[in-house]
């Protein structure tokens, strides 16, 4: 008597991967906490702190910070993925997905996908808390979900990036400063909370060659003029190029470990 | 079906750095057989067990599992084996049910499928009262019965156990025991790795003993322990004084050596008939005994003579 296997293809196994790490997020809710709590966090004390020397006022300095705040949350975010990758490997339970006939790429996607609630709910509080400060962006609701999914997508192509520095570091306790210090520096040497214009030259050059600067630039012409710019196609497609070249790395990283 | 073998191992070497851990190990298992690796820690068993896997990669040799070139045919090798890890590689966050459900998924049984696997195998392991608690909850004996189903959800033909009874109270390790001896008798073949003897002695048909990296011996138990001569008689002598009289006629009569130690004297009989000659002869020369023991050679015996002063 022999059970009836069907071939798994790449995407049903990557679908109950995804399954299986949201189970792992519904079981241990307070692995949520960070993408709620450090939003509205930084929202407020950057807003409150920082508002009136920058643009005059709180109000006035929303439209500058909120793309900031949704954007380095959604580093912080994705950077979770490598450490939560790097956790399960060093699990048993990774010994046996690799020892099972399915798809090499399923366990890696399957948690990235499952890790889109946490930016799911990052981009969520973001935006509210914002809305909630006073923040009214003068274009429509639906511009602000088209920034909201644009900002999510950044984020989970950023989660490939750091799934490979997660396969790479020998524990997750070094991803997690290595990712702390990277998403430090990429959201504060940017355009995020300090325009361009008020930075120093060798700032300015050392923020024009930083990805981020453009997703934030993207997202703050979207929503100042109410249209898909010229720049967030830019961001789109760079994005897409760059989960084409990190996936097979990190899938590389994986095979070897 | 063919006299085909199911593994079949052969030159399989594995380095870290410096430090060979697999050192040209070979060996061949026949279908329907349980063999047993044997071994110290840090003998190499597990490293050996993760290459057959494909878990790990050799620096060099060849694994066939039925016939299959494991390193060419990762994926198809993979559909034709479960394997129990010496850490439970289960999901600590889900429940059991979740877990099997997941891994039946992820073998590529159909939704439907998946289900009916995981009520049965729930029943078969006696995890049904506890089917939905999250495995935090669990029990050692309980986690490694979950493994264990895990892997055989698709009732896989080979069966790969890491050490299976580490660290089980002797009840749930004893219940391991019938689980496993039931799977062979429904054909399964298994590769077990043990640090203990009385568990290879118990359950495996073939056996390799494996110290730093090669097997240093290989046989049935049976085979294992007669090599260490027959059974071992020990007289213990009424009067010391006779000792050296004992010794020399013991001498005679056995091929082995005579060992003393005060009043005891031990020898190694060729067969257990030949007890009645000693006795008799001991008898004739008016030699009283106080005390008799006969030992059958263990497992253990063999272990101690092949590693002791290695390791």
């Amino acid at each position: 008597m022999d059970v009836q296997i069907h071939r798994g293809n790449v995407l049903q196994n990557t679908a109950t991967m995804a399954y299986r790490n949201l189970l792992k997020t519904i079981h241990n809710p307070d692995q949520l906490m960070d993408v709620v709590i450090q939003p509205v966090l930084f929202m407020l004390m950057f807003g409150y702190l920082f508002g009136g020397a920058i643009a005059g006022g709180v109000k006035a300095y929303l439209p500058t910070i909120v793309p900031g705040i949704l954007i380095q949350t959604m580093l912080s975010a994705a950077s979770g993925s490598g450490a939560q990758i790097r956790e399960d490997l060093d699990s048993g339970v990774f010994d046996r997905f690799k020892s099972l006939p399915m798809a090499r790429i399923a366990p890696l996607a399957g948690q990235l996908f499952a890790d889109s609630l946490r930016l799911l709910i990052a981009a969520i509080t973001s935006l509210t808390t914002g809305y909630l400060m006073g923040w009214r962006p003068g274009v429509g609701l639906g511009w602000v979900v088209a920034i909201g999914l644009l900002a999510i997508f950044m984020g989970w192509v950023l989660s490939w990036v750091f799934a490979l520095l997660g396969l790479l570091a020998k524990s997750a306790a070094a991803v997690q400063s290595v990712s702390l210090m990277t998403m430090l520096v990429l959201s504060f040497m940017s355009n995020a909370f300090v325009p361009m214009k008020a930075l120093t030259k060798p700032l300015q050059f050392i923020a024009r060659l930083n990805p981020v600067t453009y997703v934030i630039t993207a997202i703050r012409q979207i929503l100042a003029t109410g249209s898909w710019t010229h720049e967030a196609w830019v961001v789109l497609v760079f994005g897409l190029v760059i989960v084409a070249i990190f996936a097979p790395l990190t899938v590389w990283a994986y095979d070897r470990n | 079906m063919t006299t085909q073998n199911a593994i079949e191992v052969s030159h399989l070497i594995k380095k870290f750095g410096e430090k060979v851990a697999v050192n040209d190990i070979s060996f061949k298992v026949r279908q329907g057989e349980v063999f047993g690796l044997l071994g110290p820690n840090g003998a190499g068993k597990t490293t050996t067990l993760r290459m057959i896997t494909t878990l790990l990669k050799a620096d060099s040799g060849q694994v066939k599992i039925f016939g299959h070139d494991a390193a060419k045919e990762g994926r198809l090798a993979r559909s034709m084996f479960g394997l129990t890890g010496q850490y439970a590689s289960v999901d600590e966050d889900l429940s059991a049910r979740q877990n099997l459900m997941i891994f039946s998924r992820l073998n590529g049984l159909s939704r439907q499928a998946a289900k009916e696997r995981t009520t049965e195998l729930l029943t078969e392991f006696s995890l049904d009262n506890s089917a939905d608690k999250p495995l935090k909850a669990f029990s050692g004996g309980m986690r490694r019965r979950l493994d264990l189903a895990v892997s055989l959800i698709t009732r896989p033909a080979l069966i790969f156990l890491d050490e299976p009874t580490t660290g089980l109270d002797p009840r749930t390790r004893s219940q391991m025991w019938d689980t496993i001896r039931k799977l062979v008798d429904q054909g399964s073949t298994i590769i077990l790795t043990t640090q203990y003897l009385d568990e290879a002695d118990q359950l495996a048909d073939n056996l390799a003993i494996i110290d730093h990296g090669q097997v240093v011996k290989m046989g049935t138990p049976a085979e294992l322990k007669e090599q260490l001569g027959g059974p071992r008689v020990t007289f213990t002598l009424s009067q010391t004084s006779q000792v050296a009289a004992a010794e020399r006629l013991l001498a005679t009569q056995v091929a082995g050596d005579v060992q003393e130690e005060g009043p005891d004297l031990s020898v190694s009989l060729g067969q257990v008939a030949q007890l009645a000659t000693l006795l008799a002869t001991l008898n004739d020369a008016q030699i009283g005994i106080s005390h008799l023991a006969v030992q059958e050679p263990s497992l253990d015996d063999v272990f101690m003579s092949l590693t002791v002063g290695k390791n």
